[in-house]
């Protein structure tokens, strides 16, 4: 089942690079696409952390969610640069989380860090340490929505 | 149409030069690494992606437009990891933030205590 996921995401994904469309280059594409699919299910690295089609689509508003975020976020810290006196407040604290799977905890932890505002300085078991720039930023992640909201893409209650 | 496409371009790139100035200027003057970090990550996000749609909206609807899409999605996959492995090593290094002027809450109280000198 992956392993045909995988063969579709790698010729889609060729198709859109390549450019070049005669049937002897897509013939090599293929070709090659199901050689890699091979060797990958040889290896036997192919699981739900490198190909995570388990996440389905939901993943998807997700993403649209967090790019409104990073857009705000980036507002914030840019105002925070321009104006460091006033909303300048640097502050390391933790928070619980509660994905339960490593690949939940990867995507939440990778989402507050590309969020401008907010690092994860470390992840370990069911806490993680945040670095926020701003009062907002860290209020931010204090809420839990976003914590909230991969956990509902991960399916995990 | 041409010179309405040329037009969002400008103010695309002009305003992806601008969070780029930003950025620049951040890592000048915040205090220290952590809130450095802060400063390079508005590069990362929202720069890239601004740089990539104005020259998305010279190419059009054509290859170049999706690679360039898949520059700003490797982009935003990559770099909070990188980011990540530069706070966490400074962390375990030892490397103690400033959080001067911060209001301190009593759950982040007990988390300073241990780690911060003042």
């Amino acid at each position: 089942m992956r392993i045909v996921g995988l063969i579709l995401v790698l010729l889609a994904v060729w198709l859109l690079l390549s450019g070049i469309y005669t049937p002897l280059i897509i013939g090599f594409g293929i070709a090659s696409c199901i050689l890699v699919a091979l060797i990958v299910r040889r290896m036997d690295v192919l699981d739900h952390e490198g190909l995570p089609i388990q996440l389905g689509l939901g993943i998807i508003p997700y993403w649209g969610w967090l790019f409104i975020e990073i857009f705000k976020a980036n507002i914030d810290v840019a105002k925070c640069i321009l104006f460091p006196k006033k909303y300048l407040q640097p502050s390391l604290f933790s928070c619980k989380i509660t994905q339960k799977s490593d690949l939940g905890k990867v995507i939440y932890a990778n989402s507050i860090t590309l969020t401008p505002g907010t690092v994860t300085v470390d992840l370990h078991e069911d806490t993680v340490l945040v670095h926020a720039l701003t009062k907002l930023a860290a209020d931010g992640v204090k809420s839990g929505d976003m914590d909230q909201r991969v956990t509902d893409v991960m399916g995990e209650a | 149409m041409d010179l309405l496409l040329d037009i969002g371009t400008w103010i695309l790139l002009l305003a992806a030069c601008i969070f780029l100035l930003i950025t620049g200027l951040g890592m000048l003057r915040l205090p220290d690494l952590y809130t450095r970090i802060h400063a390079g990550g508005m590069a990362d996000t929202l720069a890239t992606f601004l740089v990539c749609l104005g020259l998305a909206l010279q190419s059009g609807l054509t290859l170049t437009t999706i690679k360039l899409l898949f520059i700003v999605a490797f982009v935003f996959f990559t770099s909070p990891t990188s980011t990540y492995a530069l706070a966490q090593a400074s962390f375990v290094a030892g490397l103690k933030p400033k959080l001067d002027g911060f209001n301190k809450t009593a759950q982040n109280k007990e988390e300073d205590d241990g780690k911060v000198p003042d």
